[in-house]
């Protein structure tokens, strides 16, 4: 019995060593191990030995059975990490072949510019007005200090519809119906959009372009807080070193008036060729709301006081992205807008 | 304005204050210097000369010899100038002078003979040739007898010189005179004003005596001062007065008429002379014009007038267009021996219309235009009878004929400085604004701690009390303002639900693949209601510049197809744009135009691209379809959203739809009519325009959340042959109604059309879901519904089933 034993265990770890794949390993344990095994065989012919042999024969029978069951698992466990490892093997790919493409569009640069701008204003507390591109001469020019045959309404040349409506020529016109809508009340808008001069196009001149305009109306608004608003705003569009000064300049609608260069942004003030040699580079017109302007909204102008500025997207885009010809906006050249794709650059 | 550094020393002392500096400081403080010209180019070794001799060369028809003493030597020259002559002063620019342009003058030999540099005209110093007198236009300069051999021919034509270029704002007429930027720049440096002088004896004979005056338009002209000058010698003017009117960019022609620009250009105050002779009758009335009266002005053009132009006349025939340009039959001669000399006070709005009307602008019309000085008008012409008396030997009749009607008080403003500092937040004393105002020559007194102001007339910009500010502020520096923020009642600011909403609209076709484009509003005539989704009367431009632009748009889709056209056109061929713009239907409300905002998009060429798993896909119409629901979904549109099949101009017929929110049609979507992409060279493309106001003006339940369904789903699938024309549409509207409330989800998975399919019928399958939220399905509820769907389908859609 114990030599038939030792030559079945003998048998059995020499069959789990022919298996070469993990079926026949497995067949090997049905064959040998099984219910209809030779194993469970001997176990069930124990009835037949003697009593006082039992104990030991069967304690014999466990110990090849357990010994022979962790051979086969040990090479059990290899053969499937084997294969595995030749599944694996066979499944590797070139990693460096291109990904399925996400295909994903972007804002035109002009949107790109207002949105940042307008979300600098909103995080100040301001709110977006917008209104009609198509416009009264009111709101355009009286309604801001420019009555007709006023000289400076040469320096808009303006496509007009009818004698009293045009394209609007700034966005002014909407701080304008604002300020007659609110009857009083404190503002602090910016009004992005559309305008329109009756310019021949060029690199540096277009029949239509945007605008951004900011109004703020108040108890005591003082120019210092136009200047304090500005130099914020610069530091957030242009980098924190930018630094700002204010000229002196004109616009019928307020007084004092000024022009506002930045610190350049490219040489930091040294002087290059974005900045002309002068380190200053021009921005965008401001000034205190004209008191005019402000009386013929219904505002008690010895007591309300305001601000406004405005400025071209179109600039501001030319200057931080070095574009060179404000057509480019216009021409929708796939090969310039894609190139606004990066989030935050 | 130009501003010669050299001629403003005569009223303020700049010297030793660096030309850049200087510009820099006026720039600070309100007149923006564009550029510094400095006319001498770096030239050196430019001299006076004297032709000694002048000989024809034997070699060359147009070439001379010519002898030339040049202070140091007498040498010989080749000038090819027709005007060249023996026994002139010249200006010479000797071997080793570099001359603008970097012209390097060295000794040469011409047609064998040598030349010891180079003879110059004024053109060839830099100088504009419309400045040049036109006797030296075409040749060489030639210098006054007097001009000293040798000397630096440089500092003698004033080309010693910087200038200036002043970028004026429309307000700063003050600064379109020598005299008003020197009582710029005395403000800005703390300097006194060195005024110019008129002195002359005058002749014993009365002005009065022999002309007479009459202002029939008093509104128009409130002041008109003559003064009669006889015995006048036409002559060259002297050159400093020649140079710094070229300085200035204006022409010398003879002493009369320079010595009336040079007071023009000196005191802002546009003068005008005339030939009294020719005025034939002694008299100057000043009128209206008669509707359709014509004159021919100096440079040789008729105009033809309206009845609201002023004119000066000589009671019988107009001799001026006030303000504009005088007549060329009273035009100033070099036989001219008397005189009548102008100075006028043209109101702003007559000369501007004039001006306009007649499209004939001039140095005298510009400052009229902007309001010169009431108190100008008398020193002006004082000082121009002073310069004809001395250069053109006049003898100037006494005293002026004149009408005088015009306010010459200044305007007066009281302001405290309390206010001043309120609006700018600064604290800036009584004394040192007291100090500012001083320095500006502004006549002030403090008055009960009030300022009280009267405003120079030369400052027609200083009216109202921000005006003052204004003055002080630049003044004191805008770079000490200190930096604050407003502080106002606080209010949240952000955008509107509808701003918001149209951030969305753009993030999400993006995000699906397309780029945003802005194109123009005004377009042509033609195109301007292609592809519009509701058609109105077009807004169109009064003076449009071109026809391309000459009116509003009705609709997006026109210009982002020529945006489509351009980059195929330069091999771009997958092309995928949207905008959102505003379009313009002119339906009468207060009189402007109804402004909707729409949404557009093109695609065009290849949709998926990724060739080398063989995924490539061109686009179709259900790549824009999916673009449409996806983006009405996101804006939370989910149902109610239809597309129906529709025939409209310019697209496919079989492969477009109108689309509906509701009961609404909002736009449509489809594939370009075949001849229309061929026309715009263009391969499949298709598009989409919607209203999009109208889409996002749809009002939204509020979002509540559903509780997930605890409870499994069951699907059933269902293949059915259909005729062709029955629309997937039809059939999920069948399938809904007789699924009833268990049925959650209808999804059509397959649609087949071609073998073993019946010709004129299609195979086209749904995958139907049931379930209930509070419970578990049996199958027989399942199989109760399912039938009734089975049913309904086969009668109402005539369906056959399959499988």
């Amino acid at each position: 019995m114990e030599e038939r034993l030792n030559a079945l265990k003998e048998e059995v770890l020499a069959k789990i060593k022919e298996a070469s794949n993990s079926k026949a390993l497995n067949d090997v344990r049905v064959a040998y191990l099984g219910r209809k095994g030779p194993i469970t065989d001997l176990l069930k012919g124990m009835g037949k030995l003697p009593a006082e042999e039992r104990p030991k024969m069967g304690a014999l029978v466990n110990v090849i059975r357990e010994s022979v069951t962790e051979v086969l698992e040990e090479r059990m466990a290899k053969l499937e990490e084997e294969a595995i490892n030749a599944q694996l093997e066979k499944e590797s790919i070139d990693v460096t072949l291109p990904g399925r493409p996400v295909q994903t569009g972007n804002h035109h640069p002009l949107t790109r510019v207002v949105e940042e701008i307008e979300d600098f204003f909103i995080s100040m507390g301001y709110a977006v007005s917008e209104g009609p591109e198509v416009e009264k001469d009111y709101y355009n020019f009286e309604a801001l200090n420019l009555p007709k045959g006023h000289p400076a309404r040469d320096m808009q040349d303006s496509f007009y519809i009818t004698e009293d409506v045009l394209l609007r020529t700034h966005t002014s016109p909407v701080q304008a119906r604002t300020m007659e809508a609110k009857k009083g009340q404190p503002i602090q808008i910016i009004c992005p959009g559309k305008v329109y001069r009756r310019d021949s196009d060029d690199a540096t001149h277009s029949h239509q372009f945007t605008q951004i305009e900011g109004l703020v109306v108040g108890e005591n608004i003082r120019m210092s807080d136009l200047k304090g608003t500005l130099s914020l705003f610069a530091k957030k569009m242009f980098g924190e070193e930018r630094e700002i000064r204010l000229r002196p300049s004109f616009f019928p609608f307020t007084e004092p008036s000024v022009e506002m260069d930045i610190s350049c942004f490219k040489c930091g003030g040294d002087g290059c060729n974005v900045c002309k040699k002068t380190g200053w580079i021009e921005i965008l017109g401001a000034g205190m709301v004209h008191p005019n302007v402000l009386e013929m909204a219904g505002y008690d102008s010895t007591v309300m006081s305001g601000f406004a500025f405005g400025m071209g997207p179109e600039r501001i885009a030319m200057l931080k992205y070095g574009i060179e010809d404000i057509r480019h906006f216009y021409t929708n050249d796939v090969r310039f807008i894609t190139q606004f794709h990066e989030a935050n650059a | 304005m130009l501003v010669s550094t050299k001629w403003l020393k005569d009223y303020v002392k700049i010297d030793g204050i660096p030309v850049n500096e200087l510009a820099e400081r006026i720039t600070r403080s309100g007149i923006e210097v564009d550029g510094i010209i400095d006319r001498s180019h770096g030239m050196t070794n430019v001299v006076v000369g004297h032709v000694l001799e002048c000989v024809k060369h034997p070699e060359a028809d147009k070439l001379n010899i010519c002898q030339v003493d040049v202070g140091e030597e007498t040498t010989q020259i080749i000038c090819g100038a027709a005007n060249i002559a023996a026994g002139q002063k010249v200006i010479v620019a000797r071997p080793g002078a570099v001359l603008p342009g970097n012209f390097k003058i060295k000794k040469a030999k011409l047609r064998g003979e040598e030349s010891n540099g180079m003879i110059c005209s004024l053109q060839e110093l830099a100088i504009d040739g419309k400045l040049v007198p036109k006797a030296y236009a075409e040749g060489i300069y030639v210098l006054p007898e007097d001009a000293v051999v040798g000397s630096n021919a440089l500092e003698l034509m004033g080309l010693d010189d910087s200038v200036l270029e002043f970028d004026l704002t429309p307000n700063r007429s003050d600064a379109l005179s020598m005299l008003g930027v020197a009582y710029e720049v005395a403000a800005i440096l703390d300097q006194e004003i060195e005024q110019p002088t008129a002195t002359y004896t005058a002749s014993t004979k009365k002005a009065e005596d022999v002309l007479k005056l009459r202002v029939e338009a008093k509104e128009e002209n409130p002041m008109y001062v003559a003064k009669v000058i006889e015995n006048v010698k036409i002559q060259e003017s002297p050159l400093w007065l020649q140079n710094r009117l070229m300085a200035a960019g204006i022409r010398p022609h003879n002493n009369v008429v320079d010595v009336t620009n040079y007071v023009l250009l000196e005191y802002g105050q546009p003068l005008h002379a005339f030939d009294y002779n020719r005025l034939e009758t002694g008299e100057i009335v000043v009128r209206l014009a008669n509707e359709g009266e014509k004159i021919t002005t100096l440079d040789e053009t008729e105009r033809t007038l309206k009845a609201n132009h002023l004119v000066i006349t000589n009671g019988v025939e107009p001799v001026a267009v006030a303000g504009v340009m005088g007549g060329a039959n009273s035009e100033v001669h070099d036989g001219t021996t008397t005189i009548v000399l102008e100075s006028a006070y043209f109101t702003g709005a007559s000369v501007r219309q004039t001006s306009k009307d007649l499209g004939l602008g001039s140095d005298a019309s510009t400052r009229f235009e902007k309001g010169v000085d009431p108190n100008r008008v008398v020193p002006a012409i004082e000082r121009a009878a002073a310069l004809i008396a001395e250069l053109a030997e006049g003898e100037v009749l006494e005293g002026s004929v004149m009408v005088d009607e015009l306010d010459k008080t200044p305007v007066r403003i009281t302001i405290s400085p309390d206010y001043i500092n309120s609006r700018l937040g600064m604290k800036i004393s009584l004394e040192e604004m007291l100090s500012i105002l001083h320095r500006l020559k502004v006549d002030v007194e403090a008055v009960n701690g009030q300022l009280v102001i009267d405003a120079p007339t030369r400052r027609q910009d200083i009216r109202i009390k921000e005006d003052v500010i204004e003055e002080i502020a630049r003044m004191y520096g805008y770079d000490h303002i200190p930096m604050t923020l407003p502080v106002t009642e606080s209010k949240p600011g952000g955008l509107t639900p509808y701003q918001q909403q149209r951030r969305t609209v753009k993030a999400f076709l993006e995000g699906a693949g397309l780029y945003e484009t802005l194109t123009y509003s005004l377009t042509s005539e033609k195109s301007s209601q292609k592809y519009a989704l509701e058609t109105a009367p077009v807004t169109k431009l009064l003076m449009p510049i071109s026809e391309e632009r000459s009116v509003l748009r009705q609709s997006i889709l026109p210009h982002l197809l020529e945006a489509t056209t351009y980059n195929v056109a330069r091999r771009n061929d997958s092309v995928a744009l949207y905008e959102v713009s505003s379009v313009f239907l002119d339906e009468e409300s207060d009189g402007l135009p109804k402004e909707v905002a729409h949404v557009a998009a093109v695609v065009t060429g290849k949709w998926v691209d990724h060739a080398w798993q063989g995924e490539t896909k061109k686009v179709d119409f259900f790549v824009m379809k999916g673009i449409i629901e996806g983006l009405m979904e996101k804006l939370g549109l989910t149902t109610g959203v239809t597309f129906e099949k529709a025939t409209l101009d310019g697209m496919h017929p079989g492969r477009t739809a109108n689309i509906f929110v509701g009961d609404k049609r909002v736009g449509f979507v489809g594939q370009l009519h075949p001849t229309v992409q061929n026309e715009r060279d263009l391969k499949e493309t298709y598009v989409f325009e919607m209203n999009l106001d109208q889409i996002l003006a749809v009002q939204l339940e509020k979002l509540i959340y559903t509780p997930v369904p605890r409870f499994p789903a069951i699907s059933r699938d269902i293949a059915l042959v259909v005729a062709s024309e029955t629309s997937a549409h039809t059939l999920e509207k069948v399938i809904r109604r007789a699924g009833g409330k268990l049925l959650t989800s209808v999804k059509l998975f397959d649609l087949y059309e071609g073998d073993n399919v019946e010709e004129g019928k299609k195979s086209i399958a749904f995958s139907l879901t049931y379930q209930d939220p509070a419970r578990t399905l049996t199958d027989e509820e399942v199989v109760k519904a399912h039938d009734k769907v089975l049913a309904a389908l086969t009668s109402e859609a005539g369906a056959l089933l399959r499988g």
